[in-house]
């Protein structure tokens, strides 16, 4: 330990030496030091803020730049208590200027394009940014393409995602709160791998619990194209029993074909199904800039990484994190999980940039909440450890699990859950 | 044996040695995995309990607890269990050391 201390100090001084001189990096650096390296991080989501934060933070002085298309970050976990008339949208949108006191600096722009070969991202307005790293944390896109008249029907509005969170969630809380009493609501879930594996089956409940209160006579169709709910089945089947009976109506193997009708029609394999109000959660692949930039080698769909790094199996020097990966072995793409792939970046960028050996023994872990009521919740939650002879995450075999049961103990952890990540993220 | 220890040597003689350089953020990297719930270096907000400045020992009595199932969890019994022993102690120390605001 006395050497690690030693060492340390060594290079405190060292670095005190070089600003004392002048040759320290930009001043708000903060790290006391020259910088060791440019980062940009292309996407201010769960985890790209998250990478930014915590490369400033560990690395000190890491150059690090964050480009985010939008305003604000609005979460994805907790936006269906929006859809139930719970929550409202300005409690789930986070500023980004919570990271400007770490030294991240930030560019609204949309990135075009990433050149490997100068390192360098550029931007839509045709800005340049040159990089040693660069992180991709493009979530997800959608693939209307698999299902007919699904793109126009997005395009016009007919018929919402609301699988980003943002503008699209108040226009389903608006759709479902113009539909009158006595009205279909459908929700179509696509086969997995989808964001958030229990998502769709919170926002079934969210729904038919608006229902039962302001619309009783109202019924959701849960259109789902899998054999059987995909996360807490049992306690989600319970819930759909316990407090949604005679409202909501679940449905396996029913995969939507094509949507008809000026968006009202869901046509499945052998029956169609009209609806005052079509949710459509399309088929994902990742977000378009993994595709652009040529990081998407499996299934045509997912970027693949080395776990250690998080860098690309495609193209060296990118590193690529949540929703967008190719998973491990049962590791769910939840923000939470993005979260925790962007510390493993962190690190292994900060000793890569130093040109030291990363951690051999990463270790990320999952928690998700789900609301089945507005105040009883439900979690799954899992630990994985590095599998050096497997080159993947693993599940700890005995560890995590569901609950026992819905609870209200746990609906205040879910919102605490929340207010903790963001800040993870954000402050 | 012999060959291991000559290498610590070595390393330890090593201004910056490696593989110490790792294992000084091993702690550090393993309470990361904690902070989504009980905030950045344990500084934990609202109904989360923070752990930041936690003393080791009662970190790791209450882990320990958890573990065996004597201390109810909603979710932490499950957490606990996909932690080594090792690495608890190195998320416990980590934590004993970072300041609670």
């Amino acid at each position: 330990m006395k050497h690690i201390e030693l060492s340390r100090r060594h290079i405190l001084g060292a670095g005190a030496a070089l600003a004392a001189t002048g040759l320290a990096g930009c001043a708000g650096m903060g790290g006391g030091g020259p910088s060791i390296g440019k980062v940009v991080v292309v996407g201010g989501g769960f985890a790209g803020t998250t990478a930014a934060k915590y490369l400033r933070m560990w690395g000190g002085n890491v150059d690090v730049t964050l480009v985010e298309r939008g305003d604000a970050f609005v979460s994805c976990p907790i936006s269906n208590l929006v859809l139930g008339g719970h929550k409202q949208m300005t409690d789930i949108t986070v500023p980004y200027s919570g990271l400007d006191k770490h030294g991240v600096k930030r560019v609204k722009g949309e990135v075009t394009a990433i050149d490997a070969q100068a390192k360098r991202v550029r931007l839509a307005d045709g800005t340049q940014l040159p990089y040693d790293r660069v992180v991709v944390a493009p979530g997800i896109d959608f693939m209307p393409e698999q299902i007919g008249g699904l793109q126009a029907a997005l395009d016009s509005g007919q018929v919402l995602h609301s699988w980003k969170a943002g503008p699209q969630t108040v226009a389903l809380r608006k759709q479902l709160t113009d539909m009158a009493d006595g009205g279909v609501v459908a929700v179509s879930i696509p086969k997995v791998p989808y964001r958030c594996p229990p998502g769709p089956y919170e926002r079934a409940c969210m729904i038919a619990g608006y229902l039962k209160t302001a619309k009783p006579k109202s019924k959701l169709l849960v259109l789902d194209a899998n054999p059987e709910i995909q996360s807490k089945k049992a306690l989600f089947e319970k819930a759909f029993a316990d407090h949604y009976k005679g409202i909501l109506e679940y449905r396996p193997n029913a995969e939507l074909k094509e949507v008809a009708g000026g968006g009202k029609v869901a046509k499945l394999e052998f029956e169609d199904v009209r609806a005052d109000v079509l949710n459509v959660i399309p088929p994902q692949r990742a977000g378009d800039l993994a595709r652009t930039a040529g990081l998407v080698n499996i299934n045509n769909r997912w970027a693949g990484v080395n776990w250690l790094t998080m860098e690309s199996t495609a193209v060296p020097g990118v590193h690529v994190l949540g929703d967008a990966t190719f998973p491990a072995p049962a590791m769910p793409k939840s923000g939470h999980m993005a979260n925790q792939h962007a510390k493993v970046a962190a690190a292994a960028i900060i000793q890569l940039l130093k040109g030291e050996a990363v951690n051999t023994a990463p270790v990320v872990m999952n928690t998700c909440y789900s609301f089945v009521t507005a105040r009883d919740v439900v979690h799954v939650a899992s630990v994985h450890q590095y599998d050096a002879a497997d080159k993947t995450f693993k599940a700890v075999p005995g560890s995590g699990g569901v609950s026992a049961a819905a609870n209200q103990v746990e609906g205040r952890y879910a919102l605490a859950w929340a207010q903790n990540i963001w800040a993870d993220m954000l402050a | 044996m012999l060959h291991v220890s000559r290498l610590a040597a070595v390393l330890l003689a090593a201004a910056a040695p490696l593989a110490l350089a790792q294992d000084a953020n091993l702690g550090r990297n393993l309470a990361a995995t904690c902070a989504n719930c009980h905030g950045t270096a344990g500084r934990a907000q609202g109904d989360m309990k923070p752990l930041a400045g936690m003393a080791a020992e009662k970190s790791l009595a209450m882990l320990a607890d958890f573990k065996s199932g004597a201390q109810p969890a909603s979710i932490m019994h499950q957490i606990v269990k996909g932690y080594t022993d090792a690495q608890l102690k190195a998320i416990a120390d980590y934590f004993a050391a970072q300041p609670a605001k």
